[in-house]
């Protein structure tokens, strides 16, 4: 037994974190932590990573009881975390940052050469060959993780923490993850792999623990489980992992880009001269590893950020793509736009929750009298949103910020969809949002496509692009370097794609230069 | 949750500023027994002072006014995420132009002249502080500095043309000449006396309804108008306020003229209320403790009133406790007023984590 925690009671003032949980992790196995954000995850690992003192229960080590004050008794332990952010010092070389904190001694340059000797020993040894003078700010993000788990091991751990490690990953590089993963058991090492995609519990993990309202509900052999039961057991009901869809019937098209081009406030191109369409009734996708130029498409579209040059057409009126519409202006000519991040666009956090519900729409006669606003009509439009949405809890003057993450989607989504606007414009609808409440979202979105809305969707989850979108956009380097309909697109196709690698198969409208 | 719990979680909001002024008490204890005093006879004789007649409130709520003004400008611009520093200098420009008015309108009636008062102050007070917010919008100069300069430049404006243009002919002390009476803002004692009421005559005069009404207007504002939901959505996140259509540079432009304007009605009281003549300085610092007024009221017109009174009080309290016990002497009360802006102001937050470990809640969370 690498670790067990047994009985770990926390408490944070009057939230029951962790009620009575109980894990014990098989030395030399990969095991899987899943659970609904809220579900007690985090704080089970802040407690086995030092950082929560938990307020009843023990934590045993290879068999001993042991407590930790920090993270540094944790480490001491064998006991490594790879965080989602990477904590990384970017101008600093990759040897640099792995001996960061434990340089060994006055003289650098001995435990430089050793912790050399070392690296290079773990990368044959469990496939994390990374160049160790290359700096960390030339690295891609599946390299920087690599070295995030290289200072773990140089740090004698013996049991990795992985928190949502292939969050920033595309499909390939979160396939050498689980080779990675591989390796290290087969070494002898521990693994435990706190992530939310079902798919992964199945490539990668031997044994599955499911966490619900603070609570361990279920831990047994991946083997003998499947993902419809473990999303059961996550929300504690029934959940449709895919939502079912009819064909789309494109009619008209609403938005024709042409020759986008996007550059940021550093003068570097992000989107470098995109052409395509959006029709009436259908969902157009558009995939692609984070940071290639979605973002800053999606925004120039909404009118947050100004466009260097192209044409758009609404509704077959020609719009200059230097001057779009302000926000103000598309969301009265039917445009709508649940933004990529919502905490800092499309929510105003410290506003009550029926005041963010209004963001954007604040001027709407709807909301407004003579002079003043009505609270009573905001509060009546909250309650209608909140209860369509199923918004938890419904009182509408609670914090943004207190709502969890799905319920706070919601809020974005009821108010845009609110005024049934001829193009939505959504960006990843469903990042650090629970499973039922995916299941939620996803219903709504095909409901608006039946209903004759043009959806523009940008995720970097591949599935979620492959379970909506019926014609699927790849973006690599700010360019769209594949248009597949989404009868024809396969996972693997559309990684490569995403990574820049294959030409694309069936580019129908590929953006110039 | 429990309701206990519940219930003292709304308490928080009044009991975390009651908390604090009793620990700035009990420092300034420590002061005043340092010098030799009896601290309790010491915040017997502040308290009788501030509130111990009728023209002891009378004098308190008189500089209670200033600060309700001055604190309402700062805490306007604060919700907008600006920190209008520059209250004092926008009210000294006030006064120039109640000054201006007052000596040119020597024959009209008082209620126009106090009408037309409140729009020259308001104007006034806005131009001062439009050029930084133009500045802050446009170019991004921030307001901050701008504004503390224009504090400066304020006060050099002022003295050119008090001791060049608009001194009293034949006299040496840089100040114009007495307004006609007939200009005058009524004191409340004279208004009272007309209506049969006795009241103990103190410099306490009709600028303090405006200071109620301006409270007034300022809460529907901030929080019952689009507008004041625009201020606030800026205020918090500006990225956000622009997703929502919110031009920030037309919002930072109308809410420094109305927190400038704010700050010019201070002349209201100080110029045309009590001094009735233009001096230098007039307005006393009330724009800087209007900063500490808005931080310790949390910027709610409710909370700025009652730290105003709090203030005056510590203003007209202070002055008798410096004339009734020696050794505390004028700079001593400036200590115990600054040790209740430390506390009350700049360590705020200090108590709130004993105080929710008390009350036994989790995270921290600001009310709406």
């Amino acid at each position: 037994m690498a670790v067990e925690l047994r009985g770990i009671e926390k408490w944070f003032g009057e939230v029951h974190a962790n009620r009575d949980v109980s894990l014990r992790v098989e030395a030399g196995s990969v095991h899987g932590l899943v659970g609904e954000n809220g579900a007690g995850k985090s704080t089970l690992m802040g407690v086995l990573y030092g950082y929560y003192r938990p307020d009843r229960g023990v934590i045993l080590v290879r068999g001993q009881p042991v407590t930790f004050r920090s993270s540094q008794d944790a480490l001491a332990a064998g006991i490594g975390m790879v965080h989602q952010h990477f904590m990384l010092v970017e101008p600093f070389t990759v040897l640099e940052n792995v001996v960061l904190g434990v340089e060994g001694g006055f003289r650098l340059g001995a435990g430089l050469a050793r912790a050399r000797a070392q690296l290079l020993r773990l990368g044959r040894e469990y496939h994390l060959e990374v160049d160790p003078d290359a700096r960390i700010a030339d690295l891609g993000v599946g390299q920087r993780q690599r070295v995030e788990i290289l200072k773990s091991l140089h740090r004698g751990a013996d049991l990795l923490i992985l928190d949502e490690p292939t969050a920033v990953l595309t499909p390939q590089e979160a396939d050498h993850l689980f080779r990675i993963l591989a390796a290290l058991r087969a070494q002898g090492k521990t693994v435990l792999l706190i992530t939310h995609k079902l798919r992964e519990i199945f490539e990668a993990t031997d044994t599955v623990t499911v966490m619900r309202a603070g609570r361990v509900v279920a831990t047994q052999p991946t083997a003998d489980t499947t993902p419809e039961r473990l999303a059961e057991l996550m929300v504690g009901r029934a959940v449709a992992l895919r939502v079912e869809t009819s064909p789309a019937r494109p009619a008209a098209p609403v938005l024709e880009v042409s020759d986008l081009v996007v550059t940021d406030g550093l003068g570097v191109q992000r989107v470098k001269g995109v052409s395509f369409t959006v029709r009436s009734g259908e969902i157009v996708g558009v995939a692609g590893v984070a940071g290639n130029g979605q973002s800053e498409l999606l925004e120039a579209l909404a009118g947050i950020r100004p466009a260097t040059s192209g044409r758009v057409q609404w509704k077959g009126r020609e719009l200059a793509a230097t001057a779009l519409p302000s926000p103000h202006a598309w969301r009265r000519l039917g445009l709508a736009h649940v933004p990529e991040d919502r905490h800092r666009l499309g929510l105003v956090l410290p506003f009550a929750g029926r005041e963010s519900a209004i963001l954007g729409y604040q001027d709407d006669g709807a909301y407004n009298g003579a002079l003043e606003l009505s609270w009573t009509a905001v509060a009546a439009g909250w309650r209608r949103q909140a209860a369509e949405y199923d918004i938890r809890p419904a009182d509408g003057r609670q914090r943004t910020s207190a709502f969890s993450g799905g319920n706070q989607q919601k809020i974005v989504l009821a108010r845009e969809l609110d005024r049934h606007p001829d193009l939505l414009l959504i960006g990843q609808p469903t990042r650090g949002v629970d499973i039922g409440a995916i299941e939620f979202i996803h219903r709504r979105l095909v409901a608006r496509r039946d209903g004759g809305a043009a959806i523009l969707l940008v995720s970097v989850e591949l599935d979620e692009i492959l379970a909506l979108a019926d014609r699927i956009l790849v973006m690599h380097d700010g360019r769209i370097v594949g248009d597949v309909p989404r009868a024809s697109a396969t996972e693997r196709a559309l990684g490569l794609m995403m990574a820049g690698v294959a030409a694309p198969a069936s580019a129908a409208t590929v953006g110039p230069g | 949750m429990s309701p206990a719990v519940n219930r003292a979680r709304r308490l928080t909001p009044i009991m975390l500023p009651a908390l604090n002024l009793v620990l700035a008490l009990a420092l300034s204890a420590i002061v005043v027994v340092l010098v030799g005093e009896h601290p309790g006879r010491a915040l017997r004789l502040l308290v009788v002072g501030a509130f111990g007649d009728g023209e002891a409130i009378g004098y308190t709520l008189y500089y209670a006014t200033s600060f309700v003004f001055t604190g309402l400008a700062v805490a306007v611009a604060f919700h907008g995420g600006l920190f209008n520093i520059g209250a004092e200098g926008q009210a000294s420009l006030g006064g120039l132009g109640v000054a201006l008015l007052c000596l040119a309108a020597g024959g009209w009636p008082t209620p126009l002249v106090i009408a037309a008062a409140i729009v020259v102050a308001g104007v006034f007070g806005a131009a001062w502080a439009f050029v930084p917010a133009w500045l802050q919008a446009r170019r991004g100069s921030h307001v901050v500095i701008t504004t503390i300069m224009f504090n400066f430049i304020a006060a050099a404006v002022m003295t050119h043309l008090l001791v060049n243009v608009l001194i009293k002919p034949g006299q040496q002390s840089p100040e114009t000449r007495e307004f006609a009476a007939s200009t005058w803002l009524p004191q409340l004692h004279e208004v009272a006396g007309r209506l049969g009421v006795p009241m103990k005559p103190s410099p306490l005069n009709l600028s303090v309804l405006v200071a109620i009404v301006a409270g007034v207007l300022v809460w529907r504002y901030v929080w019952h108008t689009r507008w004041g939901y625009a201020l606030r959505a800026l205020g918090h996140s500006e990225s956000a306020a622009v997703y929502a259509g919110i031009v920030p540079a037309r919002v930072i432009l109308v809410a420094m003229s109305l927190s400038g304007a704010l700050a010019g009605l201070v002349s209201l009281n100080e110029v045309m209320g009590v001094q009735h003549r233009l001096l230098l300085n007039f307005t006393g610092g009330a724009g800087y403790t209007g900063i500490a007024v808005a931080l310790m009221g949390r910027n709610h017109p409710l909370g700025i009133a009652l730290a105003a009174i709090l203030f005056g009080a510590l203003y007209q309290g202070g002055a008798e406790l410096a004339l009734d016990m020696p050794a505390l002497t004028r700079d001593m009360v400036v200590v115990i007023q600054g040790l209740v802006v430390l506390v009350c102001g700049a360590l705020e937050h200090a108590l709130r984590r004993p105080l929710d470990a008390l009350i036994g809640r989790g995270p921290v969370t600001e009310p709406s």
